[in-house]
Parts: C-alpha cells; structure tokens; sequence
C-alpha cells in the first residue's frame, strides 16, 4: 500500500484547514509563553500553500514537498517559517522524483523533515519545541514498521506518539524560542509548536488512514 | 482601541508607501518581497549594511536606511520576523561588490530567517557576514535561554556600522566594528503600559494604573519585575545600575549614553530622565562623551524607556560624529 501524489496534496490542504479552524488555538497558546503569533503565522503560511496548489499539483512528491516547504520560508516568518520550511525541503529532497511513498520512503521523508529541524534550530529533545512532539513519531514510526505494522497502522501509532509528545511539554521549562526568556514561569502550559506538529501527523494519520493496508 | 489605523492587515503595507513617498530623495521601497533600500543603492566597493525585524519598533530599521548607516532594511508583519526571500533580495540590492553584513537582533526568529537568506546568499557567490545584537541586560544569559535580546545598541551599532562601512572599509572590518559596538553596549527597559498589536486590538497585557514593569523587551513581552511606581530618579537608578555592573563600566570610562522612548511617552518625560542619568553617572566619574535622547527603538504604543551604554574609544566616538543621512538620524551634512 501507497501514499500518491494526491493523497501528499489532499493531507496538506487537510492540515491548512485544521491550521485555520485553530488559529485562535495556537495564538493562545503562544500567547502564554510566547508572543501570541503562531496561529497567525501558520496560517499565512498555509493558506499561501493552498492557494499554489494548482502550480504542483502536477509534480512529483518531492517537488510537491519542496514547493511547500519554499513557500513557508517565504510567507511565514517568525522561529516556525524556517523550521517548518526545512521540514518540508528535506522531506522533499528525500521523495525527489517519487510518485508514490512507501512505509520506508515516508519514514525517509520524515527522518529527513525532523533532522532539518534539528540542524536550523539545534534544539534537544527536552527543551519544550515542536522537537518534542516530532522525534517520538518518527521513533514510534519506525518501531511499528520493524514490527510489521502497515502503512495506516504505522501512522496512527506515529500520530498517537506526537500526541504524548505534545502533551509532554506541558510540564517543562523552555529552553529554546522565545518561550526560554520565561524561565520557570513557562512550565505548565504546552508548546504552541509542538501542538501544530501534532496537528500535522495526525492530519497524515486521517487524511491517509482509508489507505487499505 | 482608538488607533489611526484603516486595517491592521493594511499598516505595514501603507506605511511603506508612505514612507517611500514621504523620503523619495533618499530611499526606495520594493516590494514583493518588501524591503527599502538606499536611493543610491548599490554603492560600488562599500560593505552593504542589511538589517531587519518585525515592524512596529519605528523609526528602526527602515527610518534608518540611507547614506551613513543602514544600505536597506526588510520589515516583517507587527513584531514578526521578516522571511528570507526579502532579506536575499535586498541582499543582493546592496551588493556592491565588497560583500554584504546582515545586522540581526538575538531573537530566535530573526536569526532562523537570516541564517537561510545568508545560505541563500552565498549560494549565490555573495560574500555575507552576520552579527548578532544581545544587549539586553533583562534577560540572564545562560546555556538555557535562547540569549540577551537585542535592544537598543542595535540602533547604536547600525550608526557606527554605517559610518565604517562608509569608509570602504572591508567587511571583515566592518563586521569586527558592529561586534565591538555590541560587546561593549548594554541595556535596559521599562514600561508603564501595554503595547495594543493591531491585529489583536487590545493591550498585550494588564499593567495596573499604579504599577511599572522593570526589564521589558520591545514585543510586550513580560519583563524581570512588577512593582509599585517610583520616582524618576529611583526608577533610572534601577536601569542603570545593572548595566553598569554587568560590563562592568568603570569611573573614568567615556560612554555614548542613549535615552529611548518605547513609543508613547513624551520627549518631555525622556529628557527628565536623561536628567537623572546624568546626574549618576556624573557621581560614578563615567563621562558622557555623547548620546542621543529620543524614540529610536519602539514597541508601538507602549510608554516606558530604555536605557542604553556604549563603552566608548576615539575611533568610536569619529565614527558616530560622521555625517548620516537617514528618514531617522540625520547629522552632520
Ligand atoms: N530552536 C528551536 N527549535 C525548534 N523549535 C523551535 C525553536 N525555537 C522555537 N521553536 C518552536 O517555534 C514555536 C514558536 O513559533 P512562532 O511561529 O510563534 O515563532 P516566534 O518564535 O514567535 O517567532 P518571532 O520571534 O519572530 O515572532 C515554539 O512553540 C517552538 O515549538
Ligand atoms: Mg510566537
């Protein structure tokens, strides 16, 4: 079983919808610890992706990757413009050329997103990022596919994973981003990043989960 | 909230078109992606000087774009930083051949979109350095915060910078000029309101009628302490003193000294302080060989000021005489 072309098109525009309906969500959520932007700078950036979508919607996957991940650094700005946009470059360098994605090529594409992330913005897991919600779904996706899980199954596990990760922010002092200037007092609220990473995965897991196994 | 605002997704955009009006004879406005640029840009064999960040800090950056100090300046969205593609385009609008120094205020953001665009700019064979202001006494510097935010030397420096780059300075020289401007300046804010964001039409946060925050940022952000109001006297002694303990300035040093506005209190009130701050830094024997008392560096429409030392020698002082020539600062010519 196979991620197409359309199915990578059709998550995006999923994930922009679920970017728009929880503006206000993220915002908040920045506004606690950070500076009440990221809903407003996710959804820039998404509704621009949505709105070149007929400009790659005939390409292959990685090109596809690549458009959006160029048009995020381009739109977005803040911290999240240059992560999510080396998120979507490398995942896109790493599907060059593919029409389709197997299990493999998809942990390839997000191996290769999250250590993107990792390079631009050198943060360790701990330090209450979206790094915290990504590199225990890409553990708990290669886990399940070493099992011998399939495709749908895999991504559920990753997404459920990313949530855990998530909710594991909450409790944790920042030690990257603005959320860091905060000190103790950014315990006890949950990374606005993180939850948009999780909003992306689970996104993947629902947009792609009528994929027979 | 009472603004002269037609819509807050609109400022940014109209208040370009204003300024490239407003200041034709000495700068341009592109857009798409927006960044103003000298008039004269690019001047051959001068470092072009870029710098950028979210709007809403005016007359910083794009008011000091022009002869003198910054070759272009790229404006993000309110208190966002801007992307990479308008930093590569002014990039390369400013090339004049001597390479391109990008001036990045230490926050998380800003540093993320210029470290793309000078990979960007590299790649195409353009020869860019960075420095990064961290000035902001505020913030402890430790291994477990992203850093000092960058504050008000980074006017400080975009005008030393400016006047070494107009020397024909190499860019090495002119980058090592910048970093020493910020090595040895310092400083710190407070505020006695709020800053309303346009596009979330209501004060970032509550400050009680009778309270002031200690050690604010330009963003709203929260600062070190929440505290009864003082007087003006006891309220600079409270800025001033961790600045000078953290450099540490020393009797006898010479220093530029800088009064800013966070954007909504008077001059009126900013010469008082410069007042006090006279007055202690006159009892520590530490000289003000110059300074400058104004709204440079604001947060829109926040009351409250910062206060800014620059450690200053010869060379520094000649380099801050030097003829500038900017919708911001003008002197000398
Ligand atoms: N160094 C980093 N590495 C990974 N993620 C980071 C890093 N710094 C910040 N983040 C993530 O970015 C999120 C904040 O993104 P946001 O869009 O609000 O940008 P911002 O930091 O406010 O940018 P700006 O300061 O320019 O406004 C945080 O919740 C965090 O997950
Ligand atoms: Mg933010």
């Amino acid at each position: 079983m196979t991620v197409r072309r359309d199915d990578v098109i059709a998550w995006i525009q999923a994930y922009a919808d679920v970017i728009a309906e929880n503006k206000a969500r993220l915002t908040q959520l920045d506004s606690d610890i950070g500076d009440g932007d990221h809903g407003t700078n996710m959804d820039r950036g998404f509704q621009a992706v949505k709105a070149k979508v007929p400009e790659f919607a005939d390409k292959d996957i990685g090109a596809v990757l690549k458009t959006v991940g160029m048009t995020l650094v381009s739109t977005v700005g803040g911290a999240s413009g240059p992560l999510y946009g080396t998120f979507f470059l490398q995942a896109g360098s790493a599907t060059a050329g593919k029409m389709e994605l197997s299990l493999n090529d998809w942990i390839a594409a997000l191996q290769a997103g999250v250590d993107g992330i990792i390079m631009r913005g050198k943060a360790n897991l701990g330090d209450k990022t979206m790094v915290d919600a990504l590199l225990p779904a890409l553990q708990a996706l290669k886990e399940s596919a070493s099992s011998g899980a399939g495709l749908p199954a895999s991504l559920k596990a990753s997404a459920a994973a990313c949530e855990q990760g998530m909710l594991a922010t909450v409790p944790l002092v920042a030690r990257k981003g603005r959320a860091s200037y905060l000190g103790e007092r950014s315990a006890g609220h949950q990374d606005p990043g993180a939850t948009s990473s999780h909003m992306l995965l689970q996104a993947a897991a629902e947009s792609w989960s009528m994929l027979a196994d | 909230m009472k603004k002269l605002i037609n819509k807050p997704e609109d400022v940014v955009k109209e208040a370009l078109q204003a300024m490239a009006s407003a200041h034709a004879d000495l700068i341009k406005v592109h857009y798409d992606p927006n960044f103003i640029v000298r008039a004269d840009a690019p001047v051959k064999g001068k470092v072009g000087i870029l710098s950028g960040g979210g709007s809403g800090h005016e007359p910083m950056h794009g008011g000091f774009v022009g002869m003198g100090m910054l070759d272009a300046a790229c404006p993000g969205a309110v208190f966002t930083s801007p992307t990479p593609d308008q930093m590569l385009e002014a990039t390369k609008a400013i090339n004049g051949g001597a390479g391109v120094l990008h001036i990045v205020k230490n926050y998380t953001g800003d540093i993320l979109n210029f470290e793309m665009a000078a990979d960007l700019a590299k790649g195409e064979g353009i020869e860019v350095e960075a420095v990064v202001t961290n000035d902001d006494v505020a913030v402890q510097d430790s291994l477990y915060t992203a850093g000092r935010r960058g504050v008000g030397v980074t006017v400080l420096a975009e005008k030393i910078t400016g006047a070494a780059a107009e020397q024909k300075r190499p860019l090495k020289a002119v980058a090592d000029i910048c970093r020493k401007v910020n090595a040895q300046g310092r400083t710190m804010g407070m505020a006695l309101t709020s800053c309303t964001v346009p596009a979330a039409g209501k004060p970032t946060f509550d400050l009680p009628e009778d309270e002031m925050e200690i050690g604010i940022g330009i963003h709203g952000e929260p600062g070190r302490t929440r505290m009864k109001l003082k007087t003006v006297a006891e309220i600079t002694e409270m800025l001033v003193k961790p600045i000078l303990e953290d450099l540490p300035f020393k009797s006898g040093d010479s220093v530029l000294a800088f009064v800013n506005g966070m954007g909504g209190t008077p001059l009126l009130e900013l010469y008082v302080v410069y007042n006090e701050l006279a007055k202690i830094l006159g009892g520590r024997q530490i000289k003000i060989a110059r300074n400058l008392v104004g709204s440079y560096i604001t947060s829109l429409d926040m009351a409250g000021c910062s206060i800014t030392l620059v450690k200053m020698d010869d060379e520094l002082i000649s380099l801050w005489d030097a003829p500038v020539k900017t919708p911001g600062l003008r002197w000398g010519i």
